[in-house]
């Protein structure tokens, strides 16, 4: 029998740039044009102005670590407890939820406020998730 | 909403709470509503106005033979039931209805008829959450209590200390799930779940359910049990998100529902002498007290950790034991009502003397929704 699979996120029409960026190894976020706002997930239109015009842009992949749990159980498919679930703040502003890679999951060695950058981990031909190490230098 | 035209007159649990093999989700949806109908000296064809969330209103009026003028399936999580409140007393006042009947149950430990939780790969949680190993409320509630320890100084001792007072009132409760006195060490030395909580700082996972009967003030004196009237209330939704919060350092939920119910009653946080934070985790009712503006989020944890939410303290906190200790059949909202409306009856197993004024504050999801009850016994 396959071993368990991790979660594959299922592409919507107005996530689908996102989706396409991170197999392309950028990260993509939405700025409005209105306003200004930078915000995440992706939607066609901005969350504090309600306007329609928006545009796609590739983000630095910045950002620090703002928050984290190490879940030992019980443990979702396809990972080995423990493993560090952390929200990342980017850069620009917003949060997003990830996996911080190429450190170890413990305590001590994950602070919160670390640098991170982004990297990119091929699920399948379809998905790449966005995922984050301790950023270098 | 004017405060105290509508009272709850019914209040029950299901016969049975912790672990029952016996019975389906929805029949234990009928035990609790059949109690609270004799609680509240009523037929059943009493009940023109019906209320639940998970299940639909249509599954269980049809199970129980009723046939609603007014229904409300709001379902926002665990603290759905406080929405209903809030709901059923703007349509009871309306004129929408006079006698509304919420139920809550949950197979929860037993998994009888208990509808699936799924979530879709191609939602926004199954696309930016899912995928990164969240696996159950352990591995999502807690995500914040990092950043809010970090922020405001809070300590794992004092985050521990909440359960170790909780289990003190569960002592005092025979239908409690736990009993037994722990200390902070025994906290911090359980089986890990997900850093920083370990097994003692999460809920239980228990069946069981309740239900409330409530109806007009005016009609509510002739009823057999002593009124609770719904003095104010409040309400709100944030994000399905987690890590979409606006912040760690506090719940725009809580913060919009809690100073909504306050300013309806027209009370100040002195005049509350019984609180429940709905505490599926350790790091609720410090959000609690801090969101509800008891004090600032720096002073929760020496508060609760210096033994003020105790018994015999001066704000006691989740006197029934709470989700920790009491029982949390997955939504425990409907329970933290309960044990208020046992408080203002006068009649809890660890009553507070002469309380008259009880804040019952629930949430729903990971942060995601909110709402707060302010009962009194006096009108």
């Amino acid at each position: 029998m396959a071993e368990p699979q991790r979660a594959r996120p299922k592409p919507t029409p107005e996530t689908q740039h996102f989706w396409d960026g991170t197999k392309a190894g950028e990260l993509r976020l939405q700025r409005c044009d209105a306003c200004a706002h930078v915000y995440f997930p992706p939607r066609p239109f901005c969350p504090s102005c309600a306007s329609r015009k928006v545009s796609i842009f590739k983000a630095s992949g910045k950002g620090f670590l703002y928050s984290y749990v190490i879940n030992h159980r019980p443990a979702a498919p396809g990972f080995t407890p423990p493993y560090a679930i952390a929200v990342v703040e980017l850069a620009e502003g917003p949060r997003m939820m990830s996996n911080i890679i190429d450190c170890p999951q413990t305590p001590e060695a994950l602070e919160l406020d670390m640098k991170l950058e982004v990297a990119f981990e091929v699920l399948d031909d379809k998905i790449t998730l966005p995922v984050f190490r301790p950023a270098k230098g | 909403m004017r405060r105290n035209q509508v009272a709850v007159v019914g209040a029950a649990e299901t016969t049975e709470l912790g672990v029952i093999p016996n019975a389906s989700q929805l029949q234990l949806h009928a035990d609790a509503a059949l109690n609270a109908i004799a609680d509240a000296g009523l037929k059943l064809s009493d009940i023109d106005g019906f209320a639940t969330a998970v299940e639909t209103p249509q599954q269980v009026c049809h199970y129980l033979g009723i046939k609603p003028t007014w229904v409300d399936g709001t379902s926002v999580g665990g603290c759905s039931f406080m929405l209903h409140v809030r709901h059923a007393a703007a349509a009871i006042e309306a004129g929408l209805c006079k006698t509304v009947l919420i139920t809550h149950a949950e197979s929860g430990k037993s998994m009888i008829g208990k509808l699936p939780r799924s979530t879709p790969a191609d939602s926004l949680n199954g696309q930016f959450e899912a995928p990164y190993g969240v696996y159950g409320p352990p591995s999502m509630f807690p995500i914040p209590v990092l950043r809010f320890m970090k922020t405001y100084g809070i300590t794992h001792e004092q985050l521990a200390s909440v359960a170790v007072v909780q289990r003190e009132w569960a002592a005092k409760n025979p239908r409690a799930m736990m009993k037994d006195p722990i200390t902070v060490a025994d906290v911090l030395n359980s089986r890990m779940i997900a850093y920083p909580f370990r097994l003692l700082q999460c809920c239980l996972v228990t069946d069981g359910g309740g239900a409330l009967i409530l109806t007009s003030a005016d009609r509510a004196k002739d009823f057999p049990r002593k009124p609770v009237y719904i003095m104010g209330t409040g309400e709100s939704v944030e994000t399905p998100m987690v890590s979409q919060m606006e912040t760690f350092n506090s719940s725009r939920a809580f913060k919009t529902a809690g100073p909504l119910a306050f300013r309806e009653a027209g009370i100040a946080h002195k005049d509350v002498d019984h609180l429940m934070i709905y505490d599926a985790f350790a790091h609720l009712p410090l959000f609690g007290l801090g969101d509800l503006g008891f004090m600032p989020y720096e002073e929760t944890g020496p508060f609760i950790a210096d033994g003020n939410t105790r018994p015999g303290g001066k704000l006691p906190l989740n006197t029934n034991g709470g989700g920790l200790s009491y029982m949390h059949s997955g939504m425990y909202g409907m329970y933290a009502l309960q044990e208020s409306v046992r408080q203002m009856r006068g009649i809890a197993p660890a009553q507070v003397p002469n309380a008259r004024i009880s804040v019952c504050h629930g949430v729903g999801g990971m942060f995601a929704a909110s709402g707060t009850i302010v009962f009194t016994n006096e009108r």
